[in-house]
């Protein structure tokens, strides 16, 4: 056991005695991957298998004037080339309806391979399936491909001027929204001082270590059967659609995921693979070259966020106007949810009861924006926290203070109105993020040091007129033993560990005893995507539903076993005991028959229920809070389930020579409601904090008229193990989230805070700040030389 | 067939104690050699040494086999990180691993592991500083190096208290495998 991470708790709503959760136990992943023997989607092979590429475009817009295969498909050792006239009918589906029956949206479809047109560098044109990687790389040479380039649009607000060229729809507007809440010239009015700012974020990729991969077959019922990495193995309905098969004859069998973050949530290799795997009727496998994984799979969005914020000397913001705009590339994917989120959280956890928003995401020839951790709260949260402490330095203010005067507390309404029900401990994380950062170490000559921090709130579960639902089997064996099934894709973050460990927790049974099985579409039961920090939430509680069902046959059978009321039957450590309800005296039996914990072994039990036609197994379906949608005109209605709130703070040493920045400290407190597992908890934080590092200092997507310029991790820089420290994860539990005893969720919410903690800790060494993402070596020696004759405001740390 | 024009040449690869006597063209990568014969623990991340997934004990020495050539590795002794244990009988940097939470999405880890063996056989108390070094070409996506650090800590510590570590079973093993060469293996000699 690894040293205890204990939890800094403020005093807890409705703690139950827990035996399993809140414990920072050694994860049921950790030792497969630890010894290398967990298998990823590359590492499968099957006997006759042909190997696949793809043809991609290698311009930005272009039209298709000549696509001949006769060639590649005479090379000996292919088996198969097809491209978008071999399937006329073919749609990548690129919404979400999920679970939830509703239709895709208007214009949502791309083509499965480009025909006629293509509209970003890396678009997919052909494939190719050979005996050998190197005779389908062949093939690709062969391909006569003539591409005639056509003018592109390569910003947003390019492409919503008049005349554009035509990218999406007729006037490339992707998706749009306004919130309109109180009445923000009223608010304006109101305020002694307006202040107006305007903030850009890049292109980000996601990076993850494992580049897409996938084997698919056609098994012996006609099946399509796909082995692949994703998020989401419900796309097993993206493919039938785009097949054109019924939905029971696709089936996606997930692997072990390595990293996804929101890369993995569209559809990557699987259509390609059910389309050569049909045609051929031989398994192929694809496997993305790094290149390829970046030039193929979505980005974060890039957005321009202008905020106008009215405030009165005390602090309090009277109004608050916001226009966002972002880029959507090529394809629309799952943008307009992105700009809902980046559009529902524009203002951060702030009460402000006049606002105006409106929002607009646009089609451009660039690469296409999708899911990436935090979903538009990212690019939110960098524009509203640096202008919270361009508000707090136009009013002399500290800025604690001045977001002290604003929180949300439990009670008050987000711009849409919706309530939050949760507690909001805005205030004690950053509190408790700031303190953690210590004594503030000393400028020298050549290194200004600077302290800043952010606060944040972001939701955790899907937008609520999606109608999610997830489903889990939990069963006991006869010797004790416990079986999950939950259609969960485990994306690294723990999700199956967390099951289990709640599976444990009810079934009082140690964490060794629980095993998973996990993430396929036709054998277990569909749990929904690991997106938008939903699995602990929904199939948390399904695996609490169900595990439920199971312990109260046990407790009851116990009962009867060991001549007591169920009440007074507790299940731990394996065994059921007697425990005396309160006010009927002594804690726990002394006098019991065998075993450990002075109790009956769960087996005896166990036995005694599958004899006597007791339940054993249980499959439960647990479904979020349903809504209908926003109002158009107004933006008004709830949209998430609940939040997450939390706050990072920063030091940072700025060499005003050289422009570089070192992060002296780090330190991040999240309410994470409850901490199921404290070890993975905390390394959610430390990842999710070190991306937005990242995203603060050095990731950057770079596009040049459309066309990629950092294919490789050589060029595209993540952070490594020297760039940054350890952040310190202050976990806070106040038990009030709507997930399995009283958890919130930390997947996404981890990264929202660390980059504009940081650039309000460059600006404060400075008194000059950055308005862009990432904060360069070159933005920031601009920024020391114009910050040289600034006096800096006093604070309080 | 593609490669029909290449000529290859008959190598010896020694991996985890298996002995693989293969013929193989002049540009297959030591990365491309291992996973074709089942040594899937290799990772892929990105073919070009940036990103050490691919990362093996080359007599001793870890080093990304995506850039070196099957050709040269011809003869010498490799170990993957699934050499150095299993889930019955792990090595206690892949213990250490598992229970300091350093384990997340698990891609980048059998390169991790190997870097820290790496880096404990030549200096067994390692500093913070020697250990983010150790592993600066090893990326991880997921953790934010934090726990991983505190996995090769915690590796050093109890190896070093050499006690409370009787019930890891690979234990004994381990302490030779903390010799230069690294090549501590398991399974069996073909």
């Amino acid at each position: 056991m690894t040293d205890p991470v204990t939890p800094k708790t403020l005093p807890p709503h409705h703690l139950p005695p827990l035996k399993q959760i809140g414990k920072p136990l050694r994860r049921v992943d950790a030792l497969g991957k630890a010894v290398g023997a967990t298998q990823y989607a590359a590492d499968f092979t099957m006997p006759g298998m042909l190997h696949a590429k793809v043809l991609r475009s290698p311009i930005a817009s272009g039209k298709i004037v000549r696509l001949d295969v006769a060639r590649a498909r005479a090379l000996s050792g292919v088996a198969c080339v097809l491209t978008g006239a071999d399937l006329p009918d073919a749609k990548l589906g690129t919404d979400m309806p999920g679970q939830s029956g509703r239709a895709a949206r208007t214009g949502s479809d791309a083509p499965v391979l480009a025909t006629d047109v293509v509209r970003f560098h890396g678009e997919p044109i052909a494939l190719v399936a050979a005996e050998t990687l190197e005779i389908a790389e062949a093939a690709l040479q062969l391909i006569d491909l003539q591409l005639e380039p056509t003018p592109g649009v390569f910003c947003p607000e390019q492409g919503l001027m008049p005349g554009a060229p035509n990218v999406f729809g007729t006037d490339n507007a992707v998706a749009s929204y306004k919130i309109r809440k109180g009445d923000v010239e009223k608010g304006m009015a109101q305020a002694d001082l307006v202040i107006e700012n305007t903030f850009f974020v890049p292109f980000v990729e996601h990076a993850y270590l494992e580049p897409e991969a996938g084997v698919a077959w056609v098994d012996e019922q006609g099946t399509i059967t796909i082995r692949v990495c994703t998020q989401v193995i419900e796309h097993f309905r993206t493919v039938a659609k785009a097949l054109g098969v019924p939905q029971n004859k696709v089936r996606v069998m997930g692997t072990m995921v390595g990293g996804g973050f929101g890369g993995k949530e569209d559809v990557t290799v699987e259509i390609f693979l059910a389309l050569l795997a049909r045609a051929t009727r031989r398994p192929v496998k694809l496997v993305y070259t790094r290149e390829e994984s970046f030039l193929a799979t979505s980005k974060r969005h890039p957005f321009k966020i202008t905020h106008k914020t009215g405030v009165k000397r005390t602090g309090r913001i009277t109004a608050a106007e916001i226009t966002m705009l972002a880029d959507s590339g090529a394809y629309p994917y799952l943008t307009p949810y992105v700009l809902l989120y980046a559009t529902g959280m524009a203002a951060g956890p702030y009460k402000i009861d006049n606002v105006k928003i409106d929002s607009v995401a646009a089609a451009t020839n660039q690469p296409f924006t999708s899911a990436f951790r935090g979903f538009g709260g990212p690019q939110a949260a960098f524009a509203y926290e640096s202008q919270m402490d361009e508000v707090a330095k136009a009013l002399l203010m500290d800025p604690l203070e001045l977001r002290r005067v604003n929180y949300l507390k439990t009670g008050d309404t987000t711009v849409t109105g919706q309530a939050i029900r949760s507690a909001a401990w805005s205030e004690e994380c950053a509190t408790r993020a700031l303190a953690a950062l210590g004594e503030k170490t000393p400028d020298t000559p050549d290194r200004k040091v600077g302290r800043g921090f952010a606060s944040y709130f972001q939701s955790y579960g899907r937008i609520m007129w999606f109608h999610d639902t997830s489903r889990a089997w939990v069963g006991m064996e006869l010797d004790g033993t416990v079986i999950v099934r939950c259609g969960v894709p485990d994306i690294g973050a723990g999700q199956s560990n967390s099951l289990c460990q709640i599976a444990a927790e009810v079934l009082g049974v140690p964490l060794e005893r629980v095993s998973i099985y996990s993430t396929d579409s036709a054998l277990t039961p569909l749990a929904g995507t690991s997106t938008a920090t939903r699995q602990l939430y929904m199939s948390g509680n399904a695996v609490l539903q169900a595990a439920g069902v199971v312990r109260a046959s046990l407790v009851k059978k116990a009962a009867e076993m060991l001549g007591v009321s169920p009440e007074d039957v507790d299940l731990a450590d394996g065994e059921a005991s007697v425990v005396r309800s309160p006010g009927s005296g002594a804690a726990r039996a002394s006098s019991s028959p065998s075993g450990l914990g002075g109790g009956m072994p769960l087996a005896d039990v166990a036995a005694r229920c599958a004899s006597s036609g007791l339940p054993l197994a249980h499959l439960a379906q647990f479904n979020a809070p349903f809504t209908e949608g926003l109002d158009p005109e107004t933006g008004r209605g709830d949209i998430w389930p609940d939040f997450t709130f939390g706050a990072q703070a920063v030091e940072v040493a700025v060499d005003t020579e050289t422009g570089e920045v070192e992060i002296l400290k780090s330190a991040a407190c999240h309410d994470v409601g409850r901490a199921i597992n404290p070890a993975a908890a905390r390394g959610q934080i430390a990842g999710g904090s070190h991306q937005g590092l990242g995203y603060a200092l050095m990731e950057e997507y770079v596009v040049k008229d459309g066309m990629t310029q950092t294919p490789s991790l050589s060029e595209y820089l993540i952070p490594t193990a020297v760039d940054f420290p350890s952040t310190e994860a202050i976990l806070l539990e106040s038990g009030t989230g709507v997930g399995p005893f009283g958890a919130k969720g930390i997947g996404e919410p981890s990264l929202t805070p660390a980059a504009p903690a940081v650039a309000n800790a460059i600006a404060d060494a400075l008194g000059v700040r950055i308005f862009s993402l990432p904060l360069t070596r070159e933005k920031v020696l601009a920024a020391a030389d114009a910050g040289k004759n600034v006096v800096k405001p006093d604070r309080h740390w | 067939m593609g490669g029909a024009d290449v000529s290859e040449r008959k190598i010896t690869l020694r991996v985890n104690g298996r002995t693989h006597e293969v013929s193989l063209p002049g540009h297959r990568t030591l990365l491309e050699a291992l996973r074709d014969l089942g040594h899937t623990d290799v990772k892929n991340g990105c073919e070009k040494g940036d990103c050490g997934a691919c990362t093996v004990l080359l007599n001793g020495r870890a080093v990304n086999s995506c850039l070196v050539l099957a050709w040269q590795a011809d003869g010498a002794t490799i170990v993957t990180n699934s050499g150095l244990g299993t889930a019955d009988d792990p090595h206690p940097i892949q213990t250490a691993f598992a229970d300091a939470g350093a384990v997340q999405c698990g891609f980048c880890t059998p390169g991790l592991v190997l870097s820290a063996k790496a880096l404990l056989d030549a200096n067994p108390n390692p500093t913070e500083a020697e250990i983010r070094e150790a592993i600066s070409g090893n990326l991880c996506r997921c953790t934010g190096y934090s726990q991983i650090v505190e996995a090769v800590r915690l590796a050093a510590v109890r190896s070093l208290k050499g006690s409370g570590e009787a019930s890891h079973r690979g234990q004994s093993a381990t302490d030779g495998s903390h010799s230069p060469s690294g090549s501590r293996v398991t399974g069996e000699v073909q």
